[in-house]
C-alpha cells in the first residue's frame, strides 16, 4: 500500500469512527427524552398544574404543591448561593493571584464534584437536626451549596476572560478599581456569568437527593420556609416508587415537565450568551 | 505661562553625563526659540518589573502643550516609563518605582494623592484600541463620567465635541447608539482618543496608538496629534521614527531603561549628540 492510500484509508476509517460513535451518543439522549414524551405528555393537564395531588385512590389532581415548593427552594437557593458565588468569583479573578486563591480554587473544584447526597446529610445533620424539622430553608442551604461552586468558578472563568486591556482602560480614565469592576469586568462578563447561573440553577433544579432529608416533601402549597416542602424530583421520586398506575402516570409527566424546565433554562443560558447584536 | 526654554542645560538632565551631549544641547537652545512651560519633570525616575530593572534613573522634562515622543527598541522602558506618568504602572502586580515625577510641580507619588484623581488629568490612549465592547459609541464617550456615577453637565454637548475633537463625529454621528466594537480599528482608536478627551484632561498618553492601525487611519491619529497638542500636552510613545519624526517637537531615545538622549525632534535627527542614537535612527539597530 502506498503513502496516500495509506493516508486515505486512516483518514476514512478515523471519520467514519468517530461518526458512528458520536450516533452511540446520541441513542440514550433521544431515547430519553423519547420515552418521556411518550410516557409523560399523557399525565400533562391544566389539573396536574394548578391542583394538589389528590389522596391515594382518587384519580386526578396534580402538582401544583410540587411546582410552586421547588421554585421557592431553587429561588431561595439562588438568593444564598448567587451572592458567595458571584462575589467569590470576583475576588478569584481580581484578587485571587495568590497561594490563598489556588486553595481556595482547588477547594470549588472538590465541592463541585462532591456527591449530592452527601451534601444532602451534611445540611440534615447541621441543619435539620438543630432545628429538629425538616424544612425549606434546609433544601434552599443544600441547594445553594451544590450551586455555589459552579457560579464561583463559572464567574471567576468569566471574568478572566475580559481582556486586562479593557480593566487598564477604565483606570486610565480615573475609575475607581471597584468602579472598574462592576462597570467594566462585570458587565463584560455579564452574558456568560447569567449563563453560568443558567445551567447551575439548571442543575440543582433536578436534584432529589440532598433535598429528600431536607425539604423532605409536603402534599400542600406552604410558603413557610421552617416547614417542608414539595419539590418536583421528590414527588417523582416518592410517586415512581408507590404502587399506584395513577401515580406513575403523574411522575412521568413530572419528568418531562422537569427535563422542559432544563432545557429552557439550557435556551435561555444560549440567549445570553449571544453577543448583544449590531445596532442595539 | 513662564517661558522656559526646552531643553535648557538646568532642565536637561539625563543618565548619561556625557559632555558633548549637554554641549549639543545647548547648541540647540540657542538655535531653537521654543517657548514653553514645564507639564512634568521627572526626577531619577525608576521602575522594576519583579527583579527586572526597566527604568534606570530617566529625568526629563515634558513641555506643556508640545507633543515629546519617546523613542527605542522593544523593551526599552518607553511603555513603562509613561504608564509611570499616570501611575499605570503600579497596578501591574509585582512593579514596583522610585523616583519623583511632578505635575505642575505636585508630587505624583505623594501619599495624599489620589491616582484615581491624577488619571482624570492625566489621560492615556493605548496600543490596541479597547472601547468598553457592552457600550454604545455614545457611553463610550462618556464612560469616564458615567461608569464614574457622575453626570456632565450638558452630556449631548460632551459628545459632539470630544467626537469632533477625536475628528470621528462626522463618521459616527448618525449611529451613535451602536456598539463601541462595531467600529473599524482606526475608528474605534479615534473613540479611545474621545474617550479620554471628554474628561478635558491636561496631559495625553498615548502609547503606541498606531501600532494596530493601518496607514491611512495612522494619518489620520497623527494629523489629530497636530491639532491636539494645541490644547493639551501630548506624550507619545512609538516604534516609528518617522512618526515621531512628524508628529513631535521634542524626542527622547530610551536604550535599555537608560535615557540616552533628549532633545527637541529636529535636533535629534538632524544632529544626534549620540553615537548611539545616531546608529538607532540611521537604522543601524532597534
Amino acid at each position: 500500500m502506498d503513502g496516500y492510500l495509506r493516508r486515505k484509508t486512516f483518514d476514512i476509517l478515523a471519520r467514519w469512527g468517530s461518526l458512528a460513535m458520536v450516533l452511540v451518543a446520541l441513542v440514550p439522549l433521544i431515547a430519553v427524552l423519547g420515552y418521556l414524551v411518550m410516557k409523560g405528555a399523557g399525565g400533562l393537564s391544566w389539573a396536574f398544574f394548578t391542583q394538589l395531588p389528590k389522596p391515594v385512590g382518587e384519580v386526578g389532581g396534580g402538582m401544583a404543591n410540587a411546582l410552586t415548593g421547588s421554585a421557592i427552594l431553587v429561588g431561595l437557593a439562588c438568593l444564598i448561593g448567587l451572592p458567595v458565588g458571584i462575589l467569590g468569583g470576583i475576588y478569584l479573578a481580581e484578587f485571587g493571584d495568590n497561594a490563598f486563591g489556588k486553595v481556595v480554587r482547588f477547594c470549588a473544584d472538590v465541592m463541585s464534584g462532591v456527591p449530592s447526597i452527601a451534601v444532602g446529610i451534611f445540611v440534615y445533620g447541621l441543619v435539620v437536626l438543630s432545628m429538629r424539622r425538616f424544612s425549606a430553608l434546609a433544601g434552599a442551604i443544600a441547594l445553594a451549596i451544590l450551586m455555589q461552586p459552579i457560579v464561583m468558578r463559572t464567574t471567576e472563568e468569566l471574568l478572566r476572560l475580559v481582556p486586562m486591556t479593557l480593566r487598564e482602560a477604565g483606570l486610565a480614565l480615573g475609575l475607581p478599581k471597584w468602579r472598574v469592576i462592576l462597570g467594566v469586568v462585570l458587565r463584560t462578563g455579564a452574558s456568560g456569568i447569567a449563563t453560568g447561573i443558567m445551567l447551575a440553577i439548571a442543575r440543582v433544579a433536578g436534584e432529589t437527593a440532598p433535598l429528600l432529608f431536607t425539604a423532605f416533601g409536603s402534599r400542600f402549597i406552604s410558603l413557610k420556609l421552617d416547614q417542608p416542602m414539595g419539590s418536583l424530583p421528590v414527588q417523582i421520586y416518592t410517586y415512581a416508587v408507590s404502587p399506584y398506575e395513577d401515580w406513575h402516570r403523574q411522575a412521568w409527566a413530572a419528568a418531562l415537565v422537569l427535563v422542559g424546565l432544563v432545557l429552557a433554562l439550557n435556551l435561555l443560558a444560549r440567549v445570553l450568551t449571544r453577543q448583544p447584536g449590531q445596532g442595539r | 505661562m513662564n517661558t522656559l526654554t526646552l531643553p535648557s542645560p538646568t532642565a536637561f538632565r539625563t543618565s548619561v553625563t556625557d559632555e558633548s551631549v549637554l554641549d549639543e544641547a545647548g547648541h540647540a537652545e540657542s538655535t531653537l526659540q521654543v517657548t514653553a512651560g514645564t507639564k512634568i519633570r521627572a526626577e531619577d525616575v525608576n521602575a522594576w518589573f519583579g527583579k527586572a530593572h526597566v527604568l534606570k534613573d530617566i529625568s526629563l522634562d515634558i513641555a506643556e502643550r508640545r507633543a515629546t515622543a519617546l523613542i527605542g527598541p522593544s523593551g526599552c522602558g518607553k511603555s513603562t516609563f509613561i504608564r509611570c506618568l499616570n501611575r499605570l504602572h503600579e497596578v501591574v502586580p509585582g512593579a514596583r518605582y522610585k523616583g519623583r515625577i511632578l505635575l505642575d510641580g505636585e508630587d505624583i507619588y505623594h501619599r495624599a494623592l489620589d491616582p484615581v484623581l491624577l488619571r482624570r488629568r492625566v489621560g492615556m490612549v493605548f496600543q490596541r484600541p479597547n472601547p468598553f465592547p457592552t457600550l454604545s459609541i455614545r457611553d463610550n464617550v462618556l464612560a469616564g463620567w458615567k461608569l464614574a456615577g457622575q453626570r456632565p453637565k450638558d452630556p449631548d454637548g460632551l459628545v459632539e465635541r470630544s467626537l469632533r475633537q477625536a475628528a470621528l463625529w462626522d463618521e459616527v454621528k448618525d449611529v451613535l447608539n451602536r456598539s463601541g466594537s462595531s467600529l473599524s480599528g482606526g475608528q474605534q482608536q479615534r473613540l479611545c482618543i474621545a474617550r479620554a478627551l471628554a474628561l478635558e484632561p491636561e496631559v495625553l498618553l498615548m502609547d503606541e496608538p498606531c501600532s494596530a492601525l493601518d496607514p491611512i487611519a495612522t494619518a489620520k491619529v497623527e494629523e489629530l496629534i497636530h491639532e491636539l497638542k494645541e490644547r493639551y500636552t501630548i506624550v507619545i510613545v512609538t516604534h516609528s521614527m518617522q512618526q515621531a519624526a512628524r508628529v513631535s517637537d521634542f524626542t527622547a531615545f530610551l536604550y535599555l531603561g537608560e535615557l540616552v538622549e533628549f532633545n527637541t525632534t529636529e535636533a535629534i535627527f538632524t544632529r544626534p549628540a549620540n553615537q548611539r542614537t545616531e546608529d538607532y535612527i540611521t537604522g543601524r539597530f532597534g
